[in-house]
């Protein structure tokens, strides 16, 4: 599949968003003495990144002024649900920030942790079985993208949240997150690790033959009755060498969770307030190159109908 | 003037729990049900023995769509040196067997109209659906998104978004064309049907069986793309004999 930088921007985005309220949500939960005005300014950041990857999915569409119409088929669509859900999180999280600003103690402000931790829960499902449910794009029709997504998000939340309080001097936090961030990397980079293992063995379900029909051992396509490409060539296909692809795929591996995971080790070691800000700035672009590998490693099908110019 | 409006209030009820209910008739719903056994389909059954490759179907299906109810059908950069286009149909060409025994087949492949269409509950605005009433799969570019799903759906490329519109676009069996009765009878089939020289393509209803398409079939052997996916393609490819016979024997 061709990686889109809108779906790209969008779901790294919005899957950090919710590991960062996820993270203060939990701390909150836990009675981690924490300063107000930190939270606050933590999950106003949250919400403008929630916003951001909003912003960025309307980029994917051809038609932005009907997007509205893509609620309508929540009964059938997993995107339908995604686009309810969404900004039905973020009004969740606003009014959190609300909740949190006005230092109100009611029944509310103690609920709405648990519900963003709950709305983080669905829209990553969400996002993900966009994916999963696709059963013939057989990288993505797994349960370890479900996985890959939500703890990709979780990890990548909660080591900005890391990165936040230790630069504020958050140190009570901080501590309190350090093992909730490095075992949420580990679990991450376990998940994924598996899905790239996965994908390096799978065997495509259809071949050229059962895509025409034409029962004969050695097919090769001549022609893809084209010359110059259509969008069947631009949507389905990547454009990158197999090379850039391994080179992509090590650069995410090491800057997501190799590299990060040894900067929070050395961070626990010597409660420096660096390695937290690095891990976090590492993984900042890894989270786009994670992504982009995704969807470069699905193999769709009707690839194999556009095989040859001619 | 309102019909958005119209269209937000209604949508989800009309089309998910079968319409509110109504004190006289039910109205006659357009939109098939996922999974539902419709009592007609229509399909093309396209003839691998003679299909020779000219490219009059794609010509033919261009012309009349991108000047009919689903068009236009955009050409960008159409005088340069990579033109790129929506096509609805497209003609493909493949090598079978070791030389000197080769077979060169031509395969025209459009939207398949599946019995199980994978790219129609995917949709998140309902602007594809499958009709009711004969079985074709349609997009309503007034609702279409642009949002590139449904080909991400469709295991056969048979979805191609129109660069200049920004909807997406596929085969619609002519509808525009096999149901007009200013038409004369014998011209109510599908674009490149007409087209076609060498009779390679047959077009009817594949739930009657005693249509052209139902007893070509039967007799000699159609099948189905991809049968893997379970998505029952309605439209069907007959075998060509040759390459049947060509086929080598037990690998050595």
């Amino acid at each position: 599949m061709h990686p889109a930088f809108s779906i790209l921007f969008f779901t790294t985005l919005a899957g950090a968003a919710q590991g960062l309220l996820v993270a203060l949500a939990l701390a909150q939960l836990a009675g981690v003495a924490t300063d107000g005005n930190f939270v606050l300014r933590a999950v106003s950041l949250g919400v403008a990144l929630l916003l951001a990857g909003l912003a960025a999915s309307f980029l994917h569409l051809g038609h932005k002024m009907r997007a509205w119409r893509a609620v309508l088929m929540w009964r059938t669509s997993w995107m339908s649900r995604e686009v309810i859900v969404m900004p039905a999180y973020i009004g969740v999280a606003a009014l959190w920030w609300l909740v949190l600003y006005a230092g109100s103690d009611s029944a509310l402000a103690r609920a709405l942790p648990w519900a963003v931790v709950a709305g983080a829960l669905l829209l990553w499902y969400c996002t993900a079985m966009i994916y999963a449910c696709l059963r013939f794009i057989q990288e993505w029709a797994h349960w370890s993208t479900v996985a890959n997504f939500t703890l990709i998000g979780l990890t990548s939340g909660s080591a900005l949240a890391c990165a936040l309080a230790a630069s504020a001097g958050q140190s009570a936090l901080l501590e309190a997150l350090a093992p909730w961030t490095t075992l949420s990397t580990l679990l991450a980079a376990v998940s994924r690790w598996h899905s790239l293992r996965r994908n390096a063995a799978l065997r495509p379900v259809s071949t050229l033959q059962s895509a025409t029909g034409i029962q004969a051992r050695k097919l090769v396509q001549k022609s893809m009755g084209m010359s110059a490409g259509a969008f069947n060539t631009r949507e389905f296909f990547h454009g990158a060498s197999l090379l850039a692809l391994r080179n992509v795929r090590w650069a995410f591996v090491l800057g997501l969770f190799v590299l990060p995971l040894a900067l929070q080790l050395c961070a626990l070691t010597t409660t420096a307030i660096w390695p937290w800000t690095w891990a976090a700035l590492l993984q900042a672009p890894s989270l786009i190159a994670e992504r982009w590998v995704f969807f470069a490693q699905a193999k769709h099908p009707q690839n194999l109908y556009y095989q040859v110019v001619g | 003037m309102i019909q958005w409006l119209r269209d937000l209030l209604q949508s989800p009820l009309a089309e998910g729990s079968g319409g509110v209910a109504h004190d006289t008739a039910p109205p006659v719903r357009v939109r098939a049900r996922q999974g539902e056994t419709l009592a007609k389909q229509l399909a093309l059954v396209i003839d691998l023995n003679v299909c020779v490759g000219c490219q009059a179907c794609v010509t033919s299906c261009k012309q009349w769509n991108t000047s009919g109810s689903a068009g236009p059908l955009a050409d960008m950069n159409a005088y340069g040196a990579n033109p790129t286009g929506t096509f609805f149909n497209r003609v493909q060409t493949y090598e079978a067997g070791e030389f000197p025994g080769t077979d060169t087949i031509h395969f025209p492949k459009s939207c398949l109209h599946c019995e199980d269409p994978p790219c129609v509950p995917v949709c998140p605005t309902g602007a594809s659906y499958k009709r009711a009433e004969d079985g074709i799969v349609l997009v309503d570019y007034d609702k279409c998104i642009g949002c590139k799903y449904c080909a991400w759906a469709c295991p056969y490329g048979a979805r191609e978004l129109d660069e200049s519109r920004q909807v997406m676009t596929k085969c619609t069996l002519c509808v525009d064309r096999v149901y007009d009765p200013l038409l004369p009878e014998a011209d109510r089939q599908p674009a490149c049907v007409q087209a076609c020289p060498t009779n390679a393509r047959l077009f009817g209803d594949i739930k009657d069986p005693e249509s052209v398409v139902s007893k070509a079939i039967a007799e000699r052997g159609g099948y189905q793309l991809m049968p893997e996916w379970d998505t029952q393609p309605a439209n069907h490819y007959l075998p060509r004999r040759i390459t049947a016979q060509a086929k080598p024997a037990a690998p050595e």
